[in-house]
């Protein structure tokens, strides 16, 4: 089977962990071989959190820079900052809806406006598709869905040998009963979106 | 159910390495578990933790690791398979036990797992745990997959009693922290009780005793080798003139290296599992007819080392190679580019390295770095240190777990650190030899775990120092584990004492004590004056239940707060507490309603009242 590599970038709080469990559920239900890794810990409290998804065959769990064959940024200024996990080939995939850092906030930096990030994403990479995974998520029901929203875009792209219908029922069997029938409502709008 | 207690052989699961691990030992029957939590061997104790709720497994989290090798070691000599479970430094305060413990042996099995961090993702150092295999000539196990970890922990405890000592199992955060599917085995039964028979000139350690004791240990060495030379977990794979020797993850590295450069008619490949003793004889007869070897392992040039003093020890010449400037680093961790490259580069084969795109005309980008939580309460302490001090001159040793962070701008409250507990003692050398005020500040955890030695060291040698404990109630940074200070009734979990930090310091000696609650910044202002203005050692315990904690826990929090329009653009809300629940949109300070927790600091000192609470 050929390898797969997806790198997911999120920060603190937005559920990367909890879709990385649900995509990964998909494809074992797919006997679809992955492996991930995350990090945890001090790095956990506001800061970048990021997965990487090997499927298919390949041992190791983490991805070097350069060989991402998927990006999913879960905000666009860390899927910006994730450009050296990506080459030439590299689908891309952003959430549009900023989160600014505190470091801006209190003006040690700027955040990048929106027009000037999608420009240097496309430029870079293969493809790049972008969508308001937080307007999707209130559309769906519930503000927290982002991250299922964002579920849906990436298994539009086609590039991870998972298919919608196995990812639908890993939403059914993880995510929390009372939370299923919108998380699926996302899922589709995020499936739609690009 | 907890999933990893249910008897369905053959299932396979979606596992975290941790959970594969905790899985691996409830099939080898595992009866008693003890751990001082540390990133990244935290969810192994959690699921123990958790399977002790609704099984006959008995699991405590240990003041500190060497209280719970202690624990562990009594627990495996009186024949009950134990696990101790610790981050890498922490067998570093283990050691003292350990050392000692591997002349005395076990009975039942013991496996002591220590979770290297390579790269330091969540560590304050990245020593290579594998030479405590070396110092206490203990056997070193050390997986490179989940599903590995799982199968090998019921060899670890068969290993543990077949040689009477404990087993030192060895992973890194890529391995504790990677997720895979994990074929399930069978669970064997606990024996979750023992006996100890006394045998005094075996176990009481005496000199007489441990110049016998030691003969022992090193008679098992020699068995331990052969079992190393011949175990399923050291393994040949391919053939060729090239060798690699590697093991734990960057095994993953060279295999997936050798298939994607097309090499693998040309090169075989050692792992090894079984790492202390060295398997020597089967690292021999690999090399004998090897052109080259290229030793691959993250951290120190242990196997490498070894793998020389093999080749001379056998007349062999050939060129042997891991850690050079050219080749492979002994700094941070390695990832499969990196390996497949420096192959490519070792043994003369073309690779292409990754086509990562021209980012030179990317932007600086604002930073994201970990930050205290909206409404943390050590920021409030942070504060009003700031302001008691001001003009000041201070010196703030700083301790281990979430508050560590408060040494960043704007707080700035954080000046030297270099292990659990040392914010105490540390303090006490700084007084002694500068003419500055010393503030050291401490969590409740830390200070259970190795604060209190310093302590009493403060008062017995009259320091003058102030010691700020913040009590948060809980081990946040870790993930929000118990401590002896935390009220377990409050949790629902019965049949634990709770012991009282306050009652600690007055009964250690400490004269001058308060205790007060962060988000009053005035009177926790004037408090720190009055402490600081002590001659001798003074104790705050500054209180406050962790926000995230009872977040999680759903607890009612406070009603956000908003900023009117009185605000002046002061900035003391941002420039002093750096909030995260702050923002500026339009040159106007604003708050994010969602991340603010309504503990009220920054309405407290803003000056011209602006911050009020949200309608």
């Amino acid at each position: 089977m050929e390898t797969k590599r997806l790198i997911i970038v999120a920060v603190g709080g937005q559920g990367n962990l909890l879709a990385s469990k649900v995509l990964g559920e998909a494809a074992s239900r797919s006997n679809i071989p992955v492996r991930m890794s995350e990090i945890h810990g001090m790095a956990q409290r506001g800061g970048v959190v990021e997965s990487a998804m090997i499927f298919g065959d390949a041992q190791s769990a983490i991805i070097s820079d350069g060989e991402a064959d998927i990006l999913l940024g879960f905000e666009p200024l860390e899927a910006l900052r994730a450009l050296n996990r990506c080459n030439q080939n590299t689908v891309v995939i952003t959430n549009t809806s900023p989160l600014p850092p505190f470091t801006a906030a209190i003006g040690k930096g700027v955040y990048p406006d929106l027009t000037t990030i999608k420009k240097l994403i496309a430029a870079k990479t293969g493809r790049l598709m972008t969508l308001d995974a937080n307007a999707l998520a209130k559309e769906a029901g519930n503000e927290l869905s982002v991250n299922i929203v964002l579920l849906g875009a990436l298994i539009k792209a086609g590039v991870l040998p998972v298919t919608a219908e196995s990812v639908r029922e890993a939403i059914a069997a993880t995510t929390k009963k009372a939370f299923v029938e919108t998380n699926i409502r996302a899922f589709e709008l995020g499936y739609g979106a690009v | 159910m907890h999933k990893l207690l249910m008897d369905h052989p053959g299932e396979k699961l979606f596992l975290l390495g941790n959970e594969a691990i905790a899985r691996g030992a409830m099939e080898a029957g595992l009866a008693f578990a003890t751990t001082y939590p540390g990133t990244p061997s935290s969810e192994l104790s959690l699921n123990f933790f958790q399977m002790s709720r609704e099984s006959d497994l008995y699991f405590e989290y240990s003041t500190n690791e060497k209280v719970a090798l202690e624990v562990a070691a009594a627990a495996a000599n009186a024949g009950v398979r134990t696990m101790c479970v610790m981050k890498h430094v922490g067998l570093n305060v283990a050691a003292d036990a350990l050392m000692t413990l591997a002349y005395v042996g076990v009975r039942g099995g013991l496996v002591i797992l220590t979770a290297d961090d390579p790269a330091m993702f969540s560590s304050q150092n990245e020593q290579d745990n594998r030479y405590y295999g070396k110092l206490s000539g203990l056997p070193i196990l050390e997986p490179s997959s989940a599903q590995e970890a799982k199968d090998m922990m019921g060899y670890a405890f068969d290993l543990s009693e077949s040689l009477q000592e404990p087993v030192i199992f060895r992973t890194t955060t890529r391995l504790n922290h990677s997720t895979a599917q994990v074929s399930l085995g069978e669970m064997k039964k606990r024996k979750p009780r023992g006996d100890f028979v006394k045998d005094p000139f075996n176990y009481v350690t005496v000199p007489a005793v441990s110049r016998k004791l030691h003969v022992k240990l090193l008679k098992n060495f020699e068995k331990a080798e052969e079992l190393a030379n011949s175990a399923p977990w050291n393994f040949i794979e391919g053939a060729g003139p090239w060798g690699i020797i590697c093991n734990g993850v960057s095994y993953n590295y060279v295999a997936d290296a050798v298939k994607d450069l097309k090499i693998s008619d040309r090169v075989k490949i050692l792992r090894v599992g079984f790492s202390h003793p060295m398997p020597g004889n089967l690292i021999k007869s690999f090399i004998r007819d090897c052109e080259k070897v290229l030793v691959v392992e993250e951290g120190e040039p242990y196997m490498e080392e070894a793998v020389r003093s093999f080749a001379q020890d056998a007349g062999n010449i050939g060129l042997i190679a891991g850690k050079r400037p050219d080749l492979f680093s002994r700094l941070f961790e390695y990832d499969p580019a990196m390996v497949r490259t420096t192959i490519a580069k070792f043994f003369g084969v073309p690779c292409e390295a990754p086509k990562i795109p021209d980012l030179s005309d990317i932007p600086a980008l604002p930073q994201r770095p970990p930050n205290l939580c909206a409404g943390c309460s050590h920021r409030a302490t942070f504060y009003a240190v700031n302001q008691a001090t001001r003009g000041m001159e201070t010196i703030h040793p700083t301790d281990i777990g979430c508050y560590t962070l408060g040494f960043l701008p704007p707080l700035s409250a954080g000046d030297f650190l270099i292990c659990m507990g040392s914010s105490v003692s540390t303090g006490c050398g700084f007084s002694k030899t500068t003419d500055k005020k010393i503030i050291s500040f401490i969590g409740d955890s830390t200070f259970f775990h190795s604060g209190m030695p310093g302590l009493v060291n403060a008062v017995f040698n009259n320091h003058d120092i102030t010691l700020i404990i913040l009590d948060n109630g809980t081990t946040a940074m870790t993930g929000h584990q118990p401590h002896p200070g935390v009220d377990m009734d409050a949790l629902n979990f019965e049949g634990f004492h709770r012991i009282s930090i306050e009652s600690v310091v007055r009964g250690i000696g400490v004269e001058h004590v308060s205790v007060i609650k962060p988000y009053n910044v005035k009177k926790s202002i004037s408090a720190i004056r009055e402490a600081i203005d002590h001659k001798g050692v003074s104790v705050i315990i500054a209180k406050q239940a962790c926000t995230l904690f009872e977040r999680s826990l759903k607890k009612p929090h406070g009603k956000p707060f908003t900023v009117s329009d009185q605000c002046k653009n002061h900035r003391a809300c941002i420039n002093d507490l750096g909030c995260p629940a702050f923002f500026v949109e339009n040159e106007r300070v604003r708050i994010n309603a969602s991340l603010c927790s309504g503990c009220g600091v920054c309405a407290q000192i803003c000056p011209e009242h602006a911050i009020v609470p949200l309608k």
